[in-house]
């Protein structure tokens, strides 16, 4: 009872073993080397799936990657796989496969109502319809419409597999195991070069497998056993199955996935389900081989419709039946090299359709002797069938000059329920146009062949346009062998060998130019170009009426090309439709650029390993453990992690902000300021490199001190803050803020390598040599003095701006009098390994003064009530003269980076927003930052933007809500009262205008 | 996925590398006229072929390196440090040199 459609014998099946599998819930067989599609195919289901637009009934057009309507979801939950090719899955034991895109099932589906109104949902039809009126009926109606149209579903789990990424090297990547790929790979292979032959699906082979013809007097299968053998057994050579080739990249990379585990239920312990790997090539030989382009007539997209060579395939390869009566399509002479395998499959073949007048005598002896009617001069004008194929009108035509012709008699109907086409073969041209290899046309061929590649990449083979079995081993044997001498191995083709090719499949009489049939005399059907994107000869029509006419605008208009498969087998077809509605020839048309990834490539295997807590490094400073350890709540500053607050029992992140900033201005506080960068710059001309590098002095300063120094940019724009101290007359420690601490280092070492390079001065990172930590509050100077010994920390030793060296728990220590916070504050820097032990010390010396560690929120508040500027005001578009820093600006110095743009008139302008403080007049309402500053409390345009408002914070010092902005006309305006304004969440506050230093304006509490 | 032949490492992939910018503009003198200025920070051809571009080796030897490229092919012709392609540090690094 099972498998009602697979032949008793042959295949390259193990009929030992059977395998279960489900299809929309029921339970079917296959064996081990089935596809999902074969097994389906051999269980006599036909109905796949629903089409994109109009849910039409669709079923197996083809038998590889190409497959245009056969998509699945394979599996479920997390695992859960949409838009899978049921061609190329391989059957697994347990494997669970559903159609996709049709409601309430498969067999009836509410959708296929769009298919009775089809001549009403022509191209563009949903944009013009319901975008046409206003914006807002759009947004409506695109919820339905992305239902009614679509694919399947991905999973909205996290993925549970993991994935690898390879990075390989090669003298010699062979994409494509066919005969020529083989040859190619043997020929470098037996010269020594290092050799990865990649294949796309479970088996070599390629089209040996399956079209009966015989090499070196062996059977195409056992000859490929016998060269895989052969490559196997040496150990230059990779043999990579299940591996696409997606994309060629500059420098010769080539990226390839490899499908690990696709084949089992779930990847093995320790496996990934799939590897990228990014092939690193010398030489690359492209033998990806073809595929056959259908013929386009009404309805034929009936599940039943299939190409002629996929009908082959199931037959021979897969020992499926993809029918039990075929009629065969063809308009060339090699197609009739298939029928052999039907009726070994024991297909009845009705008849061939040939619409030349006059095919080669040739094969039409063959088909004589084979028993089967051969119809010249007929074409099919419609299929008929409701879910399956029923049979097909045949009518007398005379072809055209262009793409079609016409009819010329009345139709004649076949039943059948296999209808092969068979119009010719796309050479697949991907990857050699990926390395912006040219095409040309081949009149003879009727399809596009690879020209000249600028990379020297060779195309061997079908690919190549050459489709005998005795060229296809010439050129790849040649191929392999250049592509070792290329790469210094010595290296000859082997000798060919003999060759039986399949009777037929060597063209003798020209192949005739039809793509798409007219339409037939009475109406109904419609003529599918592009089958999974539901595009119909008439939308090309359509798109070349309303002007879309250009290759790249009627895909994009019409979708043609656009699906999962990029209209493998449809873009010729559709090139040849419009350019016989043009009046053009196919390449005068041209055809759309071919862009990675050939087939489609999972984000999981691009990603890889960067995903989760390893997307990208973290840095944790050396006093991180004490920060866990205490209860800090840590957060993300670009790659660092650093302590945010301390919570007390009971505490929100507001209350224990407010009380750690409220505890440094009355005691003392640690925090970590370990992630500040820190560069050592050290040479004779240190100082003058200084010079240039701030825009204010750093030549006078004396050694021992340290000075708040402003960076700009060429363009006059400030570049970053910090402070930096002279350690030495040749010898300087400069600190930058944690964000632009990279930024800072490569613009120094840019400005000493490219600019300056007379400057005899050398910089180096040190930011992870050091760890540091800022003791601040009133209280500070005791804490210290406490806890270092070997120098003093009394005012008079140690100045504002100065700096020290001794010893805190035996480890030595610099400390630098410098504050963030505004209050009497110093800088801790010890070797990272020690700030532990430091930390600790100085929490244990500062028992008794209540010292407390406080964190990057409190941080805020501080340095915002002080009115410092930071990331929020140094933003990129701000001048030193904007942040209220212009008095730091040298003017004796006769360049600095940033000193001639800064002089250009439009910083000068009055109007240009400076640094303001602000507070809300009733002393109490939140200010949220990002607002924009007016002067109205209407909001109605036109509206004049007065400023913006860049960091708030609420004062538990002061008591109230405080910001700082950047106000048109700045420090003019003070007490002038105005209104921020924060649309998105319709918020106003009426604020006044304060000097943006809000604590201490004098610095009394700094200096001490 | 290009390769830039380091002067002091090898031949290294790009990621290795930041990518600056045009290399041929020269910082002006100090005192030159605002519209040289203006030049030098804002004005960039965009060449179609050969081509001069400043990359630095951020996660190897952090050496700025003047790397010819062909903007057309992508083509990595040579890349030298920027101490020597540098046109500013002509004159010193030739006085240099000769002492």
């Amino acid at each position: 009872m099972s498998q009602p459609f697979r032949l008793p014998a042959g295949g390259a099946l193990d009929r030992s073993r059977e395998l279960r599998f489900s299809f929309d819930g029921r339970d079917y067989r296959g064996h081990p080397g089935d596809t999902l599609a074969s097994a389906l195919l051999a269980n006599g289901v036909r109905l796949l799936g629903r089409s994109f637009k109009y849910h039409r009934p669709r079923g197996l057009f083809s038998a590889g990657p190409e497959e245009p309507n056969a998509l699945v979801e394979l599996r479920s939950g997390a695992r859960r796989e949409p838009n899978t090719r049921a061609t190329v899955a391989e059957l697994y034991d347990g494997l669970a496969a559903a159609s996709q895109h049709a409601w309430p099932s498969l067999r009836w589906d509410v959708g296929a109502l769009n298919g009775l109104a089809a001549p009403f949902i022509p191209a563009g039809f949903y944009y013009k319809t319901f975008m046409g009126p206003t914006r807002r009926a759009w947004m409506v109606y695109e919820h339905f419409i992305r239902k009614a149209a679509g694919l399947g579903r991905a999973a909205r789990e996290p993925d549970p597999d993991r994935y690898e990424k390879r990075h390989g090297f090669c003298d010699l990547l062979v994409v494509g195991s066919g005969p020529a790929g083989l040859a190619a790979a043997l020929a470098a292979g037996r010269a020594g070069a290092r050799v990865v032959l990649a294949e796309q699906d479970f088996r070599l082979g390629g089209q040996l497998l399956s079209n009966g013809e015989r090499v070196g007097g062996k059977s195409g299968p056992d000859w490929v056993a016998a060269v895989e053998a052969e490559l196997a057994s040496l150990p230059n050579v990779e043999i990579l199955t299940r591996t696409s080739a997606f994309g060629l990249y500059d420098g010769r990379v080539a990226g390839l996935v490899e499908r690990v585990a696709d084949h089992k239920p779930e990847p093995e312990h320790g496996e990934p389900r799939q590897r990228l790997h990014l092939l690193r090539c010398g030489e690359i030989v492209l033998a990806a081989g073809a595929i056959e382009r259908p013929l386009v007539f009404a309805n034929n997209d009936l599940p039943g419709v299939m190409l002629a060579s996929a009908a082959r395939t199931y037959a021979r390869r897969y020992a499926a039946r993809a029918g039990t009566r075929a009629v065969l399509f063809a308009s060339h002479d090699a197609a009739y090299a298939e029928l052999p395998a039907l009726l070994e499959a024991d297909i009845q073949v009705a008849a061939v359709i040939d619409p030349r007048p006059n095919g080669s005598a040739s094969v039409r002896e063959l088909a004589r002797d084979l028993g089967i009617e051969v119809r010249s001069g007929q074409a099919v004008a419609r299929a008929h069938g409701g879910r399956a194929l029923v049979g097909v009108e045949a009518a007398p035509f005379e072809a055209g000059t262009g793409a079609g012709g016409r009819w010329t008699g009345p139709a004649d109907f076949i039943s059948c329920d296999l209808l092969c086409v068979a119009g010719g073969w796309t050479p697949t041209l991907h990857l050699h146009s990926h390395s912006q290899g040219k095409t040309v046309w081949d009149p003879r061929l009727l399809t596009f062949r690879p020209g000249e590649n600028p990379q020297g990449h060779r195309s061997v083979g079908a690919c190549n346009g050459s489709f005998t079995l005795s060229t296809c081993l010439a050129e790849g044997f040649a191929a392999g062998a250049a592509a070792a001498a290329a790469c210094g191995f010595e290296a000859s083709a082997p000798a060919l060998p003999a060759t039986v090719p399949e009777p037929g499949a060597e063209a003798e009489a020209e192949p005739l130019a039809l793509f798409a049939c007219p339409k037939p005399a009475s109406r109904g059907g419609k003529a599918f170009v592009d089958i999974q994107d539901d595009v119909a000869v008439s939308d090309i029509g359509l798109a070349e009426r309303e002007g879309y006419r250009s290759v790249e605008h009627l895909k994009r208009y019409t979708t043609l090309g656009m699906g999962t498969d990029q209209g493998k087998t449809a873009n010729v077809n559709g090139l040849a439709v419009m350019a016989e509605l043009r009046g053009l020839t196919v390449p005068e048309v041209g055809h759309t650029t071919f862009r990675p990834p050939y087939t489609p490539v999972t984000l999981g295997a691009l990603g890889g390993r960067e995903v989760g807590r390893a997307f990208r490094p973290v840095r944790r400073t050396p006093l991180h453990d004490w920060h866990l350890r205490n209860g800090a709540v840590m957060v993300e500053a670009g790659l660092w992690l650093r302590p945010r607050y301390y919570p007390k029992p009971g505490e929100g992140l507001f209350e224990a902000q407010n009380r750690e900033a409220k505890h440094v201005r009355r005691a003392v506080g640690l925090s970590d300021v370990s992630t500040l960068g820190k560069i050592d710059v050290q040479g004779p001309d240190a100082a003058a490199f200084l010079d240039r590098v701030y825009c204010n002095t750093f030549s006078s300063l004396p050694v021992g001190k340290a000075r708040y120094g402003l960076m700009l940019r060429e363009d006059g724009i400030v570049l970053d803050d910090g402070t930096t101290t002279r350690l030495s007359e040749t010898r300087f420690f400069m600190t930058t803020t944690t964000a632009e601490a990279a930024a800072v280092m490569a613009h120094l070492e840019f400005l000493l390598q490219a600019v300056w390079p007379e400057l005899r001065v050398n910089v180096a990172s040190v930011t992870d040599q050091w760890a540091g930590i800022a003791v601040a509050g009133p209280r500070s100077r005791r804490l210290l003095e406490k806890a270092v010994e070997g120098c003093p920390v009394d005012d008079a030793a140690l100045p504002f701006m100065g700096v020290a060296e001794g010893r805190i728990a035996g480890v030595p220590v610099r400390i630098f009098r410098i504050s963030f916070s505004g209050e009497r504050a110093y800088e801790v820097n010890v070797a990272a390994d020690h700030g532990p032990l430091v930390w600790e010390a100085l929490m244990e010396a500062g028992k008794e003064l209540e010292v407390i560690p406080y964190g990057l929120e409190a941080l805020a508040v501080l340095r915002i009530e002080k009115g410092h500027v930071a990331g929020p005001e140094i933003d990129g578009r701000t001048t030193p003269e904007d942040l209220g820093l212009g008095r730091m600006v040298s003017k004796k110095k006769a360049d600095f980076v940033g000193r001639r743009l800064l002089g250009r008139e439009g910083f000068d302008d009055p109007a240009r927003p400076r640094l303001v403080g602000l507070v809300p007049t009733d002393g109490r309402t939140k200010i949220a930052a990002g607002s924009i500053l007016v002067g109205q409390r209407d909001l109605h345009p036109p509206i004049e933007k007065l400023g913006h408002v860049t960091s708030v914070t609420w004062s538990e010092n002061l008591g109230k809500p405080i910001a700082l902005a950047f106000l048109s006309g700045g420090r003019e305006r003070l007490g002038q009262k105005l209104y921020a304004a924060y649309p998105l969440r319709n918020r106003i506050v009426e604020v006044e205008v304060t000097p943006s230093c809000f604590i201490d304006p004098e610095g009394e509490r700094l200096r001490g | 996925m290009l390769r830039i032949p380091c002067p002091f490492c090898g031949p290294r992939d790009h990621s290795e590398f930041s990518y600056l910018g045009d290399a041929t503009v020269t910082r002006p003198e100090a005192e030159a006229p605002l519209d040289e200025w203006f030049g030098y920070v804002y004005l960039r051809d965009n060449p179609r072929g050969r081509h001069r571009e400043h990359w630095h080796h951020a996660q190897g030897c952090r050496q700025w390196l003047v790397v010819e490229r062909d903007t057309l092919t992508h083509e990595i012709l040579g890349a030298l440090p920027a101490r020597e392609g540098s046109p500013a540090a002509g004159p010193a690094a030739g006085k240099d040199a000769a002492e």
